[in-house]
């Protein structure tokens, strides 16, 4: 039997994974990728509340699912413009290596 | 009313010279002389009024806590202080007309002294001890613009500032004398402190303490040791000034405020005998010290000096009557001394050293005259007034402590000693120099006060006219032995004197120490010195160590090293600021969860 | 729910989210994210949560996933070579991350409800479009319109952005 406990467990080993990815990796395009993961953690575990919280009608609580609704769409739309950042970052500097974009170094 | 007069009619004449007339040197000074003279006429009246209600208004008051009227004592005291004052003031100002005839800064000379006369009276008739203080330090204040009226020569500058910081150091003493009293008595009024001073009898040492801070106040104003040093060098001083401040009043100031506040130190034995000593100290010191001196006005500031030894040993054997009554006789013949000393100086162009006078009795003959009757009252010999005051302290010294009636006779001897050396030297054998030979005689303006005060120097003593002014102390059972005894002291120290410095040139004798007046002025100096220079480097130091580096510089070099510090987590690596950013986000999970 | 589906697909998931993390080839990347987010799909669904695992297949990997690949083929990047890591700041960041984990492990530990079962439903969630349209129309019509504005923002900001300069 899978409890709710569970699910956020691996909703957090998820979140740590893409923090640890963001942190560590050097290439613009797999930070925004690990960002994704982050993302999708929370998720994860949102609708794993939503279907925790039962209302009276029987059903799941959908306010939770609506959150995670507006979070994809969200997300979709940073990826977007993300990338295109990415795209004129990379046609000025030939490089997507975050270590070359330290203009903002003391 | 008359009493409001008294007081304000010097005042007025001060504001009046300082403010219009200072730019005629004549109506300043008959402006002056008229005030004195017209204070002196309102004190004969309110002195004859036997019973003259004292008016009183209330200056200060912060209710419960602390009143300060503005209020007139008029007792037989007090009545006898103002005729004394605005009499000899009177006589001095008349004096100074002549002596100051040719000076620059006449106006501002009678303006001083018309300032002085207002804050002496204010002395004499108040009622208080705020009113009391405020008029002391006034006196001060004016003794200082008087001693440095030539300030244009450093010696009397520096006389005039060693004279007031002197005073104002006992004036510290006095204030927190006031302030204990006060503290312990609720009210600063001397008639309503008195009563009051009964239940604080249990603390014995509060109220000693007390006693001597007031009478350090005294010893500032009349020059007791240790505060003695600026006396002589006040002599800086025109002689007139001499006369009127540093002989008759304002040093007597000091004694007749420990008079009018005895009934506070006798409070406790201890404070009365620390009182007789510091008296008897001076007496002896001064009497020594002037046996050596040359300048005329320096012997006589000695003798002063000793002279108010004698009165405030007196206060300490606990007869007030016996003091007033010697500072009644010293007024007189101090003041013809000093005044008959001014009439030498001016007629020898004011030269002031006697080893360059002699025979001046021939010259200089109503001088001379007027001067051996001061003298002789001065040594105490019968039967000038002198002899009767310093006889009855010496009376009561015999009878209450005798190793104090011991300095006395020796300070008796040592006093006709030195004032008979002057005589002889100044005035008897040969002249010395070219300036003596031709001296002359002094104007009228000047050798009438000196007759004046030579008559009052005479009869002073007498029970028969002294009664009217004072009470007078009783007669003592000893009565034949001790005035013996001072007159054999009188006539050993006199015979002596004549003996060695008849037909002299020159001083045979050089005891450096009394010379170098027992190097008080050199040990002070170094005492302020060392203190200054040890305060002063620790004040260095905390300046530019403490603040300055260590506060300034602390300040600046902290707040640039912070700053250096903080400056390296700027790195400009994004992901250095999200590992930030994630060590930030577990410590506050840690402190928000697991506390 | 059965743990023997659960499991899986969750392993699935954390597996290839490793994969996207540790891989050179920016290309195999996307691809791992692809599987893990199909992963994650079949969890929403196991939560009966029917709409949103769909959304998430067809938007995250069908959309957002189709862009990233577009990108790393236009921009041609190619793996990465010769890392020169820095072990301090690789042992700093893993220790970050892993006391971050610890901290969430802890919380979960000690929620209550996270012990119990989920709650059996009394309806079938077949309609949750239905259900969750109803309450994004209805009480999120703001946050909807809104969302829709910044989606045409995102649209426009892109076209300008990558934009070349004009000659």
């Amino acid at each position: 039997m899978v409890t709710l406990g569970d699910y956020l467990i691996v909703s957090g080993i998820l979140f740590t994974i893409g923090f640890a990815g963001v942190m560590l990796r050097r290439n613009l395009i797999i930070i925004l990728m690990s960002l994704e993961l982050m993302l999708n953690a929370a998720n994860l575990s949102l609708v794993a509340f939503s279907r925790f919280h039962v209302q009276q009608s029987g059903l799941p609580d959908y306010n939770a699912q609506v959150f995670v609704f507006f979070i994809i769409t969200v997300a979709a739309a940073e990826v977007a413009v993300g990338l295109a950042i990415l795209v004129a970052l990379y046609r000025a500097r030939q490089t997507t290596d975050v270590k070359d974009i330290m203009s903002l170094k003391f | 009313m008359l009493p409001w007069y008294v007081l304000l009619l010097p005042l007025g004449s001060a504001i009046a010279i300082t403010l219009f007339t200072l730019r005629f040197k004549a109506l300043s000074s008959s402006i002056s002389v008229a005030a004195v003279l017209g204070s002196f006429v309102c004190s004969c009246l309110v002195f004859r009024q036997s019973n003259i209600s004292a008016p009183a208004s209330t200056w200060i008051e912060i209710s419960g806590v602390f009143k300060v009227p503005v209020g007139f004592v008029l007792d037989n005291l007090s009545k006898t202080m103002l005729v004394l004052v605005s009499g000899v003031g009177s006589l001095i100002h008349i004096y100074s007309l002549g002596y100051m005839r040719e000076d620059e800064g006449k106006s501002r000379y009678f303006a001083a002294l018309s300032l002085f006369m207002f804050a002496m009276l204010g002395v004499v008739l108040s009622n208080n001890f705020v009113m009391l203080f405020i008029f002391w330090e006034l006196v001060g204040f004016t003794s200082y613009v008087l001693i440095g009226h030539w300030f244009e020569r450093d010696a009397a500058a520096d006389a005039a500032k060693k004279a007031f910081i002197t005073t104002r150091i006992g004036d510290f003493g006095f204030m927190v004398g006031i302030l204990m009293v006060w503290a312990s008595t609720g009210s600063v009024v001397f008639a309503e402190i008195a009563p009051r001073l009964s239940p604080l009898t249990t603390h014995s040492a509060f109220l000693t303490i007390a006693a001597l801070l007031i009478f350090c106040g005294a010893v500032g104003k009349s020059a007791q040791f240790p505060l003695h040093v600026w006396l002589p060098d006040a002599m800086e001083g025109p002689t007139p000034v001499s006369a009127l401040i540093h002989a008759a009043t304002m040093v007597a100031a000091g004694v007749y405020m420990l008079v009018r506040v005895a009934f506070i130190i006798q409070t406790s034995q201890t404070a009365l005998l620390v009182v007789a000593w510091v008296g008897t100290i001076t007496a002896v010191l001064a009497a020594l010290i002037a046996t050596q001196q040359s300048d005329i006005k320096r012997i006589l500031a000695y003798s002063t000096l000793s002279q108010l030894g004698y009165m405030v040993m007196a206060v300490g054997l606990a007869s007030n009557e016996a003091a007033m009554f010697h500072l009644f006789t010293h007024a007189f013949f101090k003041a013809l001394l000093f005044l008959a000393a001014g009439s030498v100086i001016v007629m020898l162009h004011h030269e002031q050293d006697i080893w360059k006078m002699g025979g001046l009795s021939r010259n200089l003959p109503i001088t001379f005259l007027t001067f051996a009757a001061g003298a002789l009252a001065l040594i105490g010999c019968p039967p000038f007034s002198g002899f009767f005051s310093k006889d009855a302290i010496l009376a009561l010294a015999y009878e209450r402590n005798t190793p104090i009636f011991v300095l006395g006779l020796l300070t008796a001897f040592l006093t006709a000693f030195y004032v008979v050396r002057l005589l002889v030297v100044a005035f008897l054998g040969r002249p010395r120099s070219e300036i003596a030979r031709q001296s002359k005689e002094s104007p009228m303006v000047m050798t009438g006060p000196l007759i004046v005060l030579a008559f009052l120097a005479t009869v002073g003593g007498f029970t028969f006219f002294a009664r009217n002014f004072l009470a007078l102390p009783m007669e003592k059972d000893s009565a034949l032995f001790v005035p013996l005894l001072a007159i054999i002291a009188l006539i050993f120290g006199s015979g002596l004197a004549i003996a060695v410095y008849r037909n002299r040139a020159s001083e045979p004798f050089d005891i450096k120490i009394l010379r170098r007046l027992f190097y008080f002025d050199e040990f002070y100096s170094w005492l302020i010195n060392s203190t200054q220079e040890r305060l002063s480097r620790i004040s260095a130091f905390f300046d530019r160590w403490i603040i300055d580096t260590a506060g300034v510089g602390g300040a600046s070099g902290g707040t640039w090293g912070a700053g250096a510090l903080l400056r390296l987590i700027q790195v400009g690596n994004l992901q250095a600021y999200l590992f930030l950013f994630g060590l930030g986000i577990v410590a506050l999970i840690y402190f928000a969860v697991f506390h | 729910m059965s743990p023997f589906l659960f499991w899986p697909f969750a392993l699935l998931m954390l597996i290839f989210g490793v994969a996207v993390v540790i891989n050179r080839n920016p290309v195999a990347s996307a691809l791992s994210l692809v599987v893990s987010f199909l992963g994650l799909a079949a969890l929403f669904m196991s939560l009966d949560a029917y709409f949103i695992g769909i959304i998430q297949v067809l938007v995250y990997a069908g959309a957002v996933m189709v862009l990233f690949l577009f990108i790393i083929m236009l921009l041609d990047l190619r793996a990465e070579e010769g890392r020169q890591v820095s072990w301090l700041a690789l042992i700093g960041g893993i220790a970050v991350a892993l006391a971050l984990l610890a901290q969430i492990l802890y919380v979960i530990h000690n929620l209550k409800s996270a012990q119990q079962a989920f709650p059996p439903l009394a309806r079938s969630t077949f309609d949750d479009v239905r259900n969750v349209g109803l309450l994004l129309f209805g009480s999120y019509n703001l946050p909807f319109q809104i969302i829709g504005i910044l989606v045409l923002v995102a649209t426009i900001g892109v076209v300008l952005l990558s934009k070349r300069e004009p000659r």
